[in-house]
């Protein structure tokens, strides 16, 4: 690898972006890194390697590389179960979650969360969180532990369109705004509920003036424009940061899957997942990159086959992977002064150390 | 209870009530640790809905003393974030009615986080909340739950019944890394008595023998524990020396301690003022049936809440819960009085 722009963004993988200077070239190496990975995810799952409901973000890419590369490490994550897209962009090791995918003791929750409850806390990643709106009251909580301890710590939430309808969205709006919390409410709006569209669904489908109304400031954003998306949180990240209280974004995004591998998208036109897929977010960027002479196409090239080696190796290891012994079943269901430490992913090299196996 | 003054073989002691002792244990904690604060609906301005915070909104500020929004979930929710982010909160629900609002947050998130995860978080989270019936407040008031909650692995689940309890569970259920659930039943406030003034520590592993014994056990809760002993009295004046065992601890269930006193009186009666099917009653009687069958003399009594939602008038109400006369009886059963 000699001197090309791609470099600073492959010589350090799955770190997130630098908060102080988004990198456009290491953001599309995130987004090809998510989306190549949860290509690979449909393979497997084909293949029976991944089991149980896998939900895809192909498509979303921007939202996530956009809002958490914005974060630093002090900040906190609360998500959803579409969430591959925003641990990888957190910096997990696509290993440790491609084997938690596969239920292996290397995977990120050990192998017990798989692809919906991810979790990392060392990277302040609380999870992958499967009841929708479950959990925004925690993003609330861990802003106001921070609130109370006077740490300028950002927590962002993220959820989707369809928590909009659930009564823990508008209480943990309320809670939020009411005890000017630092938390960033960070909206996917993919226009679906599984299912069921916005329209169907809401009377009002102005998410953000419904946000709004709660007393805090809120956006609408091009969720399909990595840039935008980063400035738009970088901005808002910045004026939560100064004790400006909560900011709600709502990130206009579309998945070109359907809701889970279960589900025969019976609900939508081919023509809408088209309108989309011409807006794609990978695309935009590279032809930008390319337009204003950032990368050539042989880096994109590169980036592309770099991408794909990290993908393979992430199977590799977690084809290899072991398993947790069934005599651990109820182990980690209390706290022991035993498993101090001995919590998260099995590595071989110790706990602290980082890294696929 | 009677009293002894100016007695300098025992500890000093002063008179209070269940709710003043929960109110010292509440200051207490705080003063000791600045990571422990109370939030719920009206525990600060109003006093709490059964003023066991009252003034302590004045002492300790409206940062610890938090008001929240009617919004159970939110807030309960809130209480296990804060938690993950290292603070010790309690949060208080008026009623268990009201709890199921929040059960989404206790059963899909504080029980299940750390397991979920791999053992890398805790939450180490508090909640108390009302119980019980008895103060015709009707259906939604008045229900007693606890067996729902029971039902939750990674939970602890505790049922004070005594001042001793009221004051002393709350330090250890904050000591406890993962999430300890308290059930004050609402009969109970008001019960006076006498405390150290010096508290003894208690632990919340174990249940403890109220009265010793020999013919029959009662087995309550809460509550129930004080119409057990009623019924004890009642049942000594007949001749029958009931034991009666308060469980203090709803999950883990003390095995031990049930096993025990049956295997010393041979009979048991349990009392529970939750629902009779799936409830707390009905998994002490699986218990003794399985650790203790044959130790016993006679079927295990079950006195228990009537399966309907507790009605408004008084005397529909006594109907529909546990009362004295229904231990006295169901004991009677149980020792072949039939006199």
């Amino acid at each position: 690898m000699t001197g090309t722009a791609a470099d600073a963004a492959t010589t350090t993988p799955t770190t997130p972006g630098d908060p102080a200077r988004p990198d456009p070239v290491a953001m599309l190496r995130q987004m090809l890194l998510i989306r190549r990975f949860e290509e690979k995810c449909v393979e497997l799952y084909s293949a029976t390697r991944i089991r149980g409901f896998l939900h895809l973000c192909i498509g979303e890419e921007a939202t996530a590389v956009g809002v958490l590369g914005a974060l630093g490490p002090q900040d906190a994550v609360v998500s959803t179960y579409r969430e591959h897209g925003h641990a990888l962009a957190r910096g997990l090791p696509a290993a440790e979650v491609m084997a938690e995918l596969y239920g292996r003791a290397t995977g990120c929750s050990r192998g017990r969360g798989g692809s919906m409850h991810l979790f990392d806390a060392s990277r302040r990643f609380y999870g992958g969180n499967a009841i929708v709106a479950g959990g925004l009251p925690l993003a609330v909580g861990l802003a106001l532990a921070d609130a109370m301890r006077d740490r300028p710590v950002v927590t962002a939430a993220i959820f989707g369109d369809g928590a909009f309808a659930e009564g823990e969205l508008h209480e943990s709006a309320n809670l939020a705004a009411l005890w000017h919390l630092p938390v960033l409410f960070c909206c996917e709006n993919n226009l679906y509920a599984m299912g069921t569209s916005l329209k169907r669904e809401h009377a009002n489908t102005d998410l953000a003036a419904r946000a709004a109304s709660y007393g805090m400031v809120a956006r609408t954003v091009d969720g399909m424009d990595v840039e935008e998306v980063r400035a738009a949180v970088d901005e808002a990240v910045a004026s939560i940061r100064r004790g400006e209280g909560p900011v709600f974004l709502e990130l206009q995004t579309y998945r070109y899957r359907a809701h889970s591998m279960y589900d025969p998208d019976r609900y939508r036109d081919k023509a809408e997942i088209e309108h989309y897929r011409q807006r794609d977010p990978i695309a935009l960027l590279t032809t930008r990159l390319l337009d204003g002479g950032r990368l050539t196409t042989a880096d994109v090239d590169r980036l592309e086959t770099d991408v794909a080696a990290e993908v393979e190796a992430a199977v590799a290891a977690a084809e290899a992977g072991p398993t947790e012994p069934v005599a651990d079943l109820t182990r980690f269901l209390r706290t022991h002064p035993a498993d101090a430490g001995q919590g998260g992913p099995v590595r071989a090299s110790g706990p602290d150390e980082g890294g696929a196996p | 209870m009677t009293t002894t003054l100016h007695d300098p073989t025992r500890p000093a002691t002063r008179a209070t009530t269940y709710r003043e002792a929960l109110r010292e244990a509440h200051r207490d904690a705080m003063q000791r640790d600045d990571r422990v604060f109370l939030m719920g609906e009206d525990v600060g301005r109003y006093g709490g809905s059964y003023a066991v915070s009252l003034g302590l909104l004045e002492e300790f500020g409206e940062e610890r003393v938090r008001d929240t929004p009617l919004s159970e979930s939110g807030f309960t929710g809130a209480g296990i974030g804060a938690a993950l982010g290292g603070l010790r909160p309690i949060v208080e629900i008026m009623t268990v009615n009201f709890s199921l609002l929040a059960l989404d947050q206790i059963l899909n998130n504080a029980a299940t986080l750390r397991h979920m995860s791999g053992g890398q978080v805790s939450v180490p989270l508090v909640i108390r909340m009302t119980t019980g019936g008895g103060r015709q407040l009707a259906a939604q008031h008045s229900r007693s739950l606890e067996a729902y909650y029971a039902h939750i692995p990674g939970i602890t689940v505790l049922a004070p019944a005594t001042l001793e309890d009221a004051r002393g569970m709350l330090w250890p259920a904050l000591q406890d890394p993962d999430p300890v659930v308290i059930f004050e039943h609402g009969t109970l406030y008001n019960l006076a008595g006498e405390l150290p003034e010096e508290p003894e520590p208690v632990d919340i592993a174990h249940a403890a023998v109220r009265r010793a014994g020999t013919d029959v056990t009662l087995i309550g809760y809460g509550g129930t524990v004080w119409r057990a002993l009623a019924a004890a009295d009642d049942l000594a004046g007949r001749g029958i020396e009931a034991e009666v065992l308060d469980l203090r601890v709803l999950r883990p269930l003390d095995d031990e301690a049930v096993l025990g006193s049956v295997a010393r009186t041979h009979r048991a009666v349990v009392v529970d003022e939750g629902w009779r099917s799936v409830g707390i009653a009905a998994e002490v009687s699986a218990r003794i049936a399985e650790g203790a069958l044959y130790e016993l003399d006679a079927p295990v009594e079950r006195v228990c809440g009537v399966e309907v939602p507790v009605p408004y008038p008084k005397h529909l109400e006594d109907a529909a819960l546990p009362q004295v006369a229904d231990v006295v009886a169901a004991a009677r059963r149980a020792v072949g009085d039939y006199a």
